[in-house]
């Protein structure tokens, strides 16, 4: 079971070390991690998304928040919420294949942002399931090199 | 305005945190704050071993309620501090550490001396520093005060780079702190509280499980209170020692892998347990899956939601502090009594009564039962690890709390000596002894030398078997007696070997005291002679049967009610 957890944090340095040292000691999976400055720039804020059951989601949370620089921690799985991945990748395509790529593209509302004679560098929004049929469909193609930004989630009002 | 070095802040601050003694080895970055404590009020304890100066600190808070401060240098320094570092943390110990750091501009250069210590210190601290800034080292020491002493106590390290030792400003000084991440649950959710009432109110076999945190939050009395009220057996773990009268006959004593068959048995039999500062741990519940079969009900007073539905669900969890709840559940509580179910317990104590062999030969358990007889109960006891810990906790009956000292979460052996040593210099009138064996005392017999230059008055008793004792007990019962190297030859009669070492030598060659005791009859003695030479440590040196095990035993990955009581 996949779970988004948010928290904020002090943006202090070796906050991050803390939470991956807790992570890592307690046996805790993190599929992905975002981290950046909130509008408080003494604050940021982590997504992490954590596979386990609800036991281990109790934990997770309850472990954050005993650490004296986090000061908060909430769970998406019961609310309504937007999440987003951020992915690039640069997929070979040569003058015969490029126009079908660029099909893709359209369809998945993605965007072109660097062309040469033998690749495109796409740039691709949205949540984790999109993300994952995108690749699958360029795939064929050769993917030269991808890099994903991980989750990041807001609620809905 | 007045500028003040950061190593006169330090001593500032320290003073300004009631600090009375510290203890800890110099070394070169840590040269300008030595150089002010030299003529500070603070007494400063000079250890042989970083690790003595951690475990001092940590016996020192555990018998006085108050933080212990313990000082180290940079590299070598600050990594022998950890071992004392991780007791103090899974003991919820407040510590307050600091190490010297190299100066910010070598700080990842590999330099002389350089460990990162912040890094090292993490997974073992409630939380740590590194202060790069002189502006911010007052505040950061008057945070991890208040850090290690609130909520679940806890190690607190502060790392300070020589420079910032050396730098000036002015420091400030915060009435209050406040951090806006940190902020413990003291008071329990009525809500939560009352339903647990109404659970005891309607408990037919309740038993109370109570751990070290009831020692910490000062919650005896209360508990007591509770106890008597409602009419609830009490069982302790090895942290909760000294919590509830021994004499009491809802006491039913320690629970457990070696605990007391009844205790065992009332856990699994008792349709609510009532968990207060305890946490599961799986030397106090056995087999997870087995345990307590017959609960309806598991209630869970901690100050730490993480320990709570940690490893046993509880159906009413209550978040804060034992003694702010216990007062507040006795008065809505009913006067009860549970006849029938305290009956019962009294059955099963006379099904399998406690005791051990007392023929004519020198037993360990009856050296501790001597111990307690003497002392009725009023001394401080720190203890090792191992077989000599549970001998210790099984036989010696402290009357009050902050009177039993051990290691229990993270299993230190050589911790007792040098937590006795701060015991007693915490509590300079009362008898601080130290039960040892010959395995664990010589982890950190190089305290001896602290003791004597200190004048430290405690007393160790070796129960000497020439074995590291429980590892032989497991040797002999899951591995077919295949004794692997677990043979001290410390045995000073042993016809085949020469003693290594001497312990009477080795005290006497420290300047200490040394007896040894051979025989029964010489126990008493012995013990009534350590009693009356004070400003000196003594160190018995008990010759005792070598293959004695400690009964009752629950093995490893069984349920509490599968209880070995005796090899016959």
């Amino acid at each position: 079971m996949k779970h988004i957890v948010s928290c904020l944090v002090e943006n202090k340095p070796g906050v991050l070390a803390r939470i991956s040292t807790l992570f890592a000691a307690r046996g805790y999976n993190i599929d992905s991690l975002a981290v950046g400055e909130t509008d408080d720039p003494t604050v940021s804020r982590m997504t992490i998304v954590v596979r386990g059951d609800e036991k281990i989601l109790e934990q997770v949370e309850k472990q954050l928040n005993k650490l004296v620089d986090v000061i908060k921690v909430w769970e998406y799985s019961s609310v309504e919420h937007i999440e987003r991945d951020l992915a690039l990748l640069k997929v070979s395509a040569d003058k015969k294949n490029r126009s079908e790529i660029i099909q893709i593209v359209d369809i998945f509302r993605a965007d072109i942002v660097d062309v040469s004679h033998n690749t495109v560098t796409i740039q691709i929004t949205g949540d984790e399931e999109k993300i994952k049929a995108f690749i699958d469909l360029v795939k064929p193609y050769g993917i030269k090199e991808l890099v994903r930004t991980g989750v990041v989630a807001i609620a809905r009002e | 305005m007045t500028l003040k070095t950061g190593a006169e802040i330090f001593i500032e601050c320290l003073i300004k945190e009631k600090v009375e003694v510290l203890f800890g080895i110099p070394g070169g970055v840590v040269l300008p704050i030595f150089d002010k404590l030299y003529d500070s009020p603070i007494r400063f304890i000079l250890t042989r071993h970083e690790q003595g100066a951690a475990h001092m600190a940590d016996g020192y808070a555990r018998s006085t309620g108050k933080v212990g401060v313990c000082i180290a240098t940079s590299g070598p320094g600050a990594t022998n501090l950890t071992t004392g570092l991780a007791t103090a943390y899974m003991d919820s110990v407040p510590v307050v550490a600091f190490t010297g750091q190299v100066a910010t501009n070598l700080i990842g250069n590999d330099a002389f001396q350089e460990a990162d210590t912040t890094g090292i210190t993490r997974p073992i601290t409630k939380h740590n520093f590194l202060v790069k800034d002189v502006k911010d080292l007052s505040i950061v020491i008057h945070q991890a005060f208040y850090i290690a002493k609130t909520g679940r106590p806890g190690p607190v390290l502060i790392d300070i780079p020589v420079d910032v030792q050396r730098a000036k400003c002015e420091p400030i000084h915060p009435e209050k702190i406040e951090l806006r991440s940190y902020r413990p649950t003291i008071k329990g959710h009525p809500v939560q509280i009352k339903k647990l009432a109404d659970a005891i109110n309607q408990s037919e076999r309740p038993v109370l499980y109570v751990g070290g945190g009831v020692i910490i939050s000062g919650a005896h009395n209360e508990l007591l209170q509770l106890a008597e009220k409602a009419e609830i057996p009490v069982t302790v773990t090895l942290m909760a020692i000294g919590s509830f009268p021994p004499d009491s006959p809802l006491y039913l004593g320690m629970l457990g892998m070696h605990g007391m068959y009844w205790a065992n048995m009332a856990m699994q039999n008792a349709d609510l347990i009532i968990a207060v500062g305890s946490r599961f741990d799986d030397r106090c519940t056995g087999k997870l899956s087995s345990f307590a079969p017959k609960a309806k009900t598991i209630a869970h007073i901690d100050i730490d939601p993480t320990s709570i539905s940690k490893n046993v669900p509880a159906q009413i969890p209550v978040v804060g502090d034992a003694k702010n709840i216990l007062s507040e559940l006795v008065k809505i509580v009913n006067k009860k009594k549970h006849t029938d179910w305290l009956k019962q317990i009294e059955k099963w104590k006379k099904e399998k009564p406690f005791g051990y062999k007392n023929d004519d030969k020198l037993r360990p358990q009856f050296i501790v039962d001597k111990v307690n007889e003497i002392t009725k109960g009023t001394a401080i006891v720190a203890t090792e690890v191992g077989q000599n810990q549970m001998w210790a906790a099984q036989f010696y009956k402290p009357k009050y709390p902050r009177h039993f000292i051990s290691s229990g979460g993270l299993g230190t052996m050589g911790y007792g000596f040098p937590a006795s040593i701060g015991a007693k210099i915490g509590n300079p009138d009362k008898t601080v002894i130290d039960i040892a064996g010959d395995g664990s005392f010589q982890m950190n017999i190089q305290e001896l030398a602290t003791a004597v230059v200190n004048k430290v008055g405690v007393i160790v008793c070796i129960l000497n078997n020439s074995y590291l004792g429980m590892v032989r007990q497991w040797q002999q019962l899951f591995y077919n007696r295949r004794y692997s190297a677990v043979q001290l030859c410390t045995h000073a009669k042993r016809p085949d070997s020469c003693p290594a070492p001497d312990f009477v030598k080795v005290a006497q060659a420290y300047g200490a005291e040394g007896l040894r005791v051979e025989k029964k009859e010489q126990v008493v003695p012995a013990l009534k002679k350590a009693l009356k030479i004070k400003n000196k440590p003594v160190i018995i040196d008990f010759i005792v049967e070598e293959e004695e095990n400690v009964f009752p035993m629950v093995p490893a990955g069984a349920a509490l009610d599968e209880i070995i009581t005796s090899l016959v």
